[in-house]
């Protein structure tokens, strides 16, 4: 009952037309950066702190751009990945495994319009979940500790065997090279550097998101300029711009699935949309895939992860705002944010501050309803960058692809680094190695073994403190569950042969 | 009447050579040594809108994120490849000048740039869970005195950084043995403090800004406060000091500057960080991240610094930290 009546106070906020301006604004300008790939979500978010600042907004209109900016943000990261194999930001890398297959078999159009409203659906879930077990949740998130966190990372490695295809060894040695970038850098445990050279620039270990762009994108256009230079090109069609309603409901399930998984990921502070989009994905062809048509262009594939990394943006606002710990490092950028106009979030900011709060929350069903009603109409936009002729559109990914990496880091030492992982990428694909086990590999590798390393610290070498609590435990079972069951079911079924 | 005439002419004429002599900013630049959302980031977008809305700089002053080596990447480039740029600020803090005592920053020495000031200052705070058996430091010490291996320290640092250095110092200073303590690192105070509200950790060894919101929700209990004295924000918490245990934390929040800049330059920005300092606003900002007043310019910066990178040498080499 509180609870509708603080989302009321919340909507009187949100409503000023000021405040719908801005909430406009920060959808519009997160869809531009996400689409841009490299500049994501933190960047643009820190972009737009000191022109916030300069506008003295006050801090719940601020807020309300900034957030705005972070949730259209992950609605624009879909864009590049589905057209161009160019993840527009982290947490869209696993969109492209079937974004553009789609696109590449003509159903770009679709693509584009399925996943805007998988991630309106996913955002709105979240938010949803957001309004109604903010404070239940934080208590939730809490009890996530190191053995828990390994526990959750052996799960997510677990179901990445699903994505291995036909051919699981290969699948198995491509997720070996992203572990070992993994460890690359400054070791966790001793603070000593690892496989670093004596390069600086790899004390800090190896961005994510150059791999991923170079991996994806950088060996993208390699194939494209063999396909030209022997004369195997096809230009690629765009037929529909619209998403039936039969392949609308098909995925349905699918979308609610990935919301429920994206959100209680995103409430796990070191946790974020990355991870919940590739759970979200490999769940749901474990699930769903019994024709074994993921990865080749199943609308399935597109909804899940996009559905998971917008509800994934709604969950990290849990942590940040009832306990001031960022989910995320884009929260951890609003979180900085809020502090600057004297917001302190946490255990107290829904008493002291109920307009900053609630205003905030409010906005975040507007602007995902802005948000949807912006990118329908965009798709038909969107979709004809397919149809650029190749001596353009080559040059105009590569370039994408070097300001993008650059943007991260403000390093030319990664634009050297994502131009040898392209060509890595480009002969793993010669040979037949999947590229989305690799990317896994480096996310939750480092995940994996910090959270490791903390528990056995905690338990002062007891392998024993990674099986007790319930949680835990729980995660173990269904990692066992992940592992043998296919087995199981492949036995099964064959008795009843 | 003539002489008087001829002097003002000259005046005139030097007034005007000093006037284009002195240095004037323009372009300024300040490089946040790491990724938006963290501390060097705070010092560098706080203090450059503050220094062009005072009206100290013409244009506003352009942030640039330069992350990598825990701030060894922008270290190295300001001294390479930036030497004499009077136009270039760099934020530090503790983490800079730990990290140049523990040569983590390559082959370079604090001695290689121009240390400008500070402005503000965290301090470290031991805090615990409100229903942990520990009411005072006294107590907590008493039981790593029998037990060193029961209690888990867990910081926002890795091995060797700031929060486990806290630790050590609290340590040394009670005279336990430091290499018994268990330390967990976690990345970053949000990470430790959720771990310590967990149960997971039973310390968290943090700065008073992190730690502040949940002491006064309840949700953690602060033994006591790294600082000379207590602080304004903390006056009921004792500083480990008055308990007997001399160990000091300041999280001081300043800038460097690169090497061969010129006198009057360096000259102008230890005024313009004065000027900042002083100003109400900065008070405010000051206040609202949880920074206690804490200002050194110019030569007794360089001299506190310096200092202070001899002692972090001497801690670090004592508890075989380095060798």
């Amino acid at each position: 009952m509180d609870v509708w009546h603080q989302l009321a106070g919340g909507f009187a906020v949100a409503l000023l037309p000021l405040n719908l301006a801005l909430a406009f604004a920060g959808a519009f300008l997160g869809t531009l950066i996400g689409a841009l790939p490299g500049i994501g979500p933190v960047n643009g978010v820190a972009i737009l702190i000191p022109i916030a600042y300069a506008l003295k907004l006050p801090p719940e209109s601020a807020l309300i751009l900034l957030a705005g900016v972070y949730y259209g943000a992950e609605y624009g990261g879909r864009i590049s990945s589905i057209l161009l194999n160019v993840p527009g930001d982290a947490g869209a890398v696993i969109t492209t495994l079937d974004g553009y297959p789609m696109a590449q078999r003509g159903r770009a159009g679709e693509a584009l319009a399925l996943s805007a409203l998988s991630s309106f659906i996913g955002g709105t879930l979240s938010v949803i979940g957001l309004t109604l077990f903010a404070p239940a949740l934080a208590g939730w998130a809490i009890r996530f500790g190191p053995a828990e966190y390994f526990a959750l990372m052996v799960f997510a490695f677990t179901t990445l065997a699903s994505l291995a295809g036909k051919d699981p060894v290969k699948a198995l040695i491509s997720s070996v090279f992203g572990l070992m970038l993994a460890t690359v850098g400054l070791d966790p445990g001793s603070g000593l550097p690892r496989f670093t050279f004596g390069e600086l620039k790899l004390y800090d270990g190896i961005d994510f998101l150059v791999v991923a762009i170079g991996l994806f994108a950088i060996s993208e256009v390699l194939v494209l300029m063999e396909q030209s230079f022997l004369g195997s090109a096809r230009q690629m069609r765009v037929t529909s711009t619209r998403v039936s309603l039969m392949v609308f409901l098909s995925t349905l399930w699918t979308i609610l699935r990935g919301s429920v998984i994206g959100f209680f990921i995103g409430v796990l502070p070191g946790a974020g949309a990355s991870i919940a989009s590739a759970v979200a994905y490999t769940t749901e062809k474990r699930l769903v895939d019994r024709e074994g048509t993921f990865g080749q262009g199943d609308p399935r594939g597109v909804a899940a992860p996009e559905a998971a990394n917008n509800a994934a943006a709604g969950g990290a606002m849990v942590p940040m705002l009832t306990l001031g710990v960022p989910g995320s490092g884009t929260t951890a950028v609003l979180l900085g944010a809020l502090m600057m106009f004297n917001v302190t979030p946490g255990p107290m900011i829904f008493q002291q501050r109920p307009e900053v709060v609630w205003g905030l929350i409010a906005s975040m069903y507007i602007g995902n309803l802005m948000l949807l009603v912006l990118n329908l109409p965009l798709v038909g936009v969107f979709a004809r960058i397919l149809t650029v002729p190749r001596w353009f559109l080559i040059p105009a990914i590569v370039t994408l692809s070097f300001v993008g990496v650059y943007a991260v880091n403000n390093s030319a030492f990664d634009l050297l680094f994502m131009t040898g992982i392209g060509v890595w990428g480009y002969l793993m694909r010669k040979f037949g190695f999947p590229l989305a086990p690799m990317i896994l590999g480096l996310v939750l590798g480092h995940l994996m073994e910090v959270n490791l390393r903390r528990a056995l610290a905690i338990s002062g070498g007891d392998v024993g403190f990674l099986f007790q609590s319930p949680i835990s435990l729980a995660l173990w079972l269904l990692s066992a569950l992940s592992l043998f069951l296919p087995f199981l079911v492949v036995r099964f079924g064959r008795g009843r042969a | 009447m003539r002489g008087l005439w001829r002097g003002a002419q000259v005046a005139v004429v030097f007034g005007l050579l000093g006037w284009a002599l002195a240095f004037q900013p323009a372009g300024v630049e300040c490089v946040a040594p790491a990724n938006p959302g963290g501390g060097w980031d705070f010092t560098c977008r706080t203090v450059g809108k503050l220094l062009y809305d005072l009206g100290i700089v013409p244009r506003p002053v352009k942030v640039t994120n330069m992350p990598g080596g825990g701030g060894g990447v922008a270290f190295a480039h300001v001294v390479t490849k930036r030497k004499g740029d009077a136009n270039l600020l760099v934020a530090a803090s503790p983490a800079t000048t730990l990290r140049l005592a523990q040569g983590k920053y390559g082959g370079f020495s604090g001695d290689d740039v121009r240390w400008l000031a500070a402005l503000g200052a965290d301090f470290g705070v031991i805090a615990v869970r409100p229903d942990a058996p520990w009411k005072t430091l006294e107590a907590l010490i008493a039981d790593l005195r029998k037990d060193p291996s029961a209690i888990a320290f867990g910081g926002g640092s890795a091995v060797g950084g700031q929060d486990h250095m806290k630790v050590l110092l609290l340590a040394k200073a009670a005279g336990l043995d430091p290499r018994k303590i268990k330390y967990v690192p976690f990345s970053g105070g949000g990470e430790a403090l959720t771990s310590l509200l967990g149960g997971f950790v039973q310390v968290f060894p943090g700065d008073a800004s992190e730690t502040i919101e949940q002491y006064k929700a309840g949700k953690v209990r602060i033994l006591a406060v790294l600082s000379e004295a207590r602080l304004p924000a903390l006056p009921e918490v004792p500083t480990a000091k008055e308990l007997g245990y001399d160990a000091v934390w300041a999280v001081w929040r300043g800038f460097y500057m690169p090497p061969g800049v010129p006198d009057d330059a360096y000259a102008f920005w230890v005024e313009a960080m004065k000027k900042v300092e002083a100003s109400p606003e900065w008070a405010k900002i000051r206040a609202g991240r949880g920074l206690a007043p804490f200002f050194k310019g110019g030569a007794a910066f360089e001299a506190f610094v310096k200092k202070q990178v001899e002692d972090f040498r001497e801690l670090s080499r004592s508890l075989g930290l380095i060798k």
